[in-house]
């Protein structure tokens, strides 16, 4: 049975079959409406979520499928103190497939070990977010036609930002990705990325300031810095404003940089960069709906790749 | 030098790194034998300077890939009839199970503590273990 927890678990090519998937599937979304006819996803959040849940749930009713599930650990029996392996053994029995968020890191390599049914891990804590990172290189191979030969900035929060880790991951396996890393002093990235990106002989470079960079890239992948991530609130309100890119800064970039943000943004993208057509971040949102169609038609064996 | 008298039948760990070997004496669970087992700290030794000891006087079933991820130089002396017949060699293992625990505080690991804590080989040469769940990096010296 195959299961999604980190980006590795998809071969390149399996990664690139599925991204076809995703674009015949917005060219075509009638061809798709009721693959999933009878089956059930299951969407067990133990932490709150806009975007990943109702995507999700969103892909599984356009397929024709139907869903089930809880959008809080309070809600479910996890407040019971029932273990992560005893809720997904249970809920294997009502669905087809599990999409599974949760705050602890390795969450979903849990599941995945004790589950009846594919487990796709919808983020676990800071570690890895495999879905956003497919939505990711669907949007970027969509909008610049390759997901080689680029200059990726990835700013803010690249400590605990699991969609970072796992963008990162997913580029290593392409050609010729130059990674600008910019963020605080406090929020670089993890040294085991560190360590993937100079194994995998990269080139990168980080710093501290965005207005310096931004005129090199083709894609600004901005984050969040996450409240939920610190134990110490007093860190939190010294880094969260680290980074706040605006026209001003926007002034500065390559007319066709895109603009990217997993989402949701408190303040870290001024509402005016909105209406700029180099952002894309809520394009990223209908693409992800359409790459999660595909992973679940691909993981449920409805549809191969 | 202190003198402990060798042994008959049974098993000699050696070339423990120094002070290691009270670590080694609790993941193998010695303490629950019922023969003789000697403990020596800080022997003296020709390629390291000082090394510790542990003499087993009976011939017992040890986890070898055990002894492997705490260290790969250590060596393992089967012994009959006062004499050794035969030299285990260790490797790294592929995986050790609830011999090292996650310090990560944000792993799963930390807040169901019916989970195994699993580590698995990722990179021989550098010899670099990582949680299976979070990924996190075993750090001896933590």
């Amino acid at each position: 049975m195959r299961h999604l927890i980190e980006p590795m678990d998809l071969s390149s090519q399996e990664t690139d079959e599925l991204l076809d998937l995703a674009g015949a599937i917005m060219e075509d979304p009638a061809k798709y409406a009721h693959k999933c006819d009878g089956k059930k996803l299951a969407t067990l959040f133990f932490e709150p979520s806009t975007r990943t849940r109702l995507s999700f749930e969103a892909a599984m009713l356009e397929l024709g499928g139907s869903v089930l599930g809880f959008s809080s650990a309070s809600s479910s029996s996890a407040a019971k103190g029932e273990s992560v392996s005893d809720t997904v053994r249970t809920v294997s029995c009502y669905a087809d497939i599990i999409a599974m968020r949760h705050p602890k890191e390795g969450a979903a390599k849990v599941a995945s070990l004790k589950s009846g049914v594919p487990i796709i891990n919808a983020g676990d804590g800071g570690h890895q977010h495999p879905t956003q990172t497919l939505t990711d290189l669907l949007t970027i191979r969509s909008l610049k036609g390759t997901l080689d030969n680029l200059t990726i900035g990835l700013c803010g929060d690249l400590m605990f930002g699991r969609t970072v880790h796992s963008l990162i991951r997913a580029l290593l396996r392409r050609t010729n990705i130059r990674f600008v890393l910019i963020s605080p002093n406090e929020l670089r990235v993890p040294d085991y990325i560190r360590e993937e990106l100079k194994t995998n002989r990269f080139e990168f470079a980080e710093v501290d300031r965005l207005e310096k960079v931004i005129g090199e890239l083709d894609i600004l992948y901005m984050t969040r810095v996450q409240r939920e991530r610190f134990f110490n609130e007093e860190d939190y309100v010294r880094l969260r404003d680290s980074y706040i890119l605006d026209k001003a800064k926007m002034d500065l970039a390559k007319p066709d940089m895109i603009v990217l943000h997993p989402l949701p943004r408190v303040n870290e993208i001024a509402v005016e960069v909105d209406d700029d057509p180099r952002a894309c971040y809520f394009k990223q949102v209908l693409y992800g709906k359409f790459v999660r169609e595909a992973l679940i038609l691909n993981l449920l064996g409805v549809e191969s790749c | 030098m202190l003198n402990v008298d060798s042994v008959e039948r049974g098993l000699v760990i050696d070339h423990i790194q120094a002070g290691k070997s009270m670590d080694i004496y609790r993941i193998l669970e010695l303490d629950k034998l019922d023969c003789s087992v000697a403990i020596i700290k800080n022997a003296r030794s020709k390629k390291s300077g000082k090394k510790d000891i542990i003499k087993i006087e009976d011939k017992i079933d040890i986890d070898l890939d055990v002894l492997g991820f705490i260290d790969p130089n250590i060596t393992v002396n089967i012994i009959d009839g006062g004499k050794i017949i035969q030299k285990k060699k260790l490797t790294l293992p592929d995986t050790v199970t609830n011999v090292a625990f996650c310090k990560n505080p944000r792993c799963i690991t930390a807040v169901e503590q019916e989970l195994p804590h699993v580590f698995k080989l990722v990179d021989r040469s550098k010899v670099t273990y990582r949680c299976i769940y979070c990924e996190q990096e075993y750090d001896s010296k933590k």
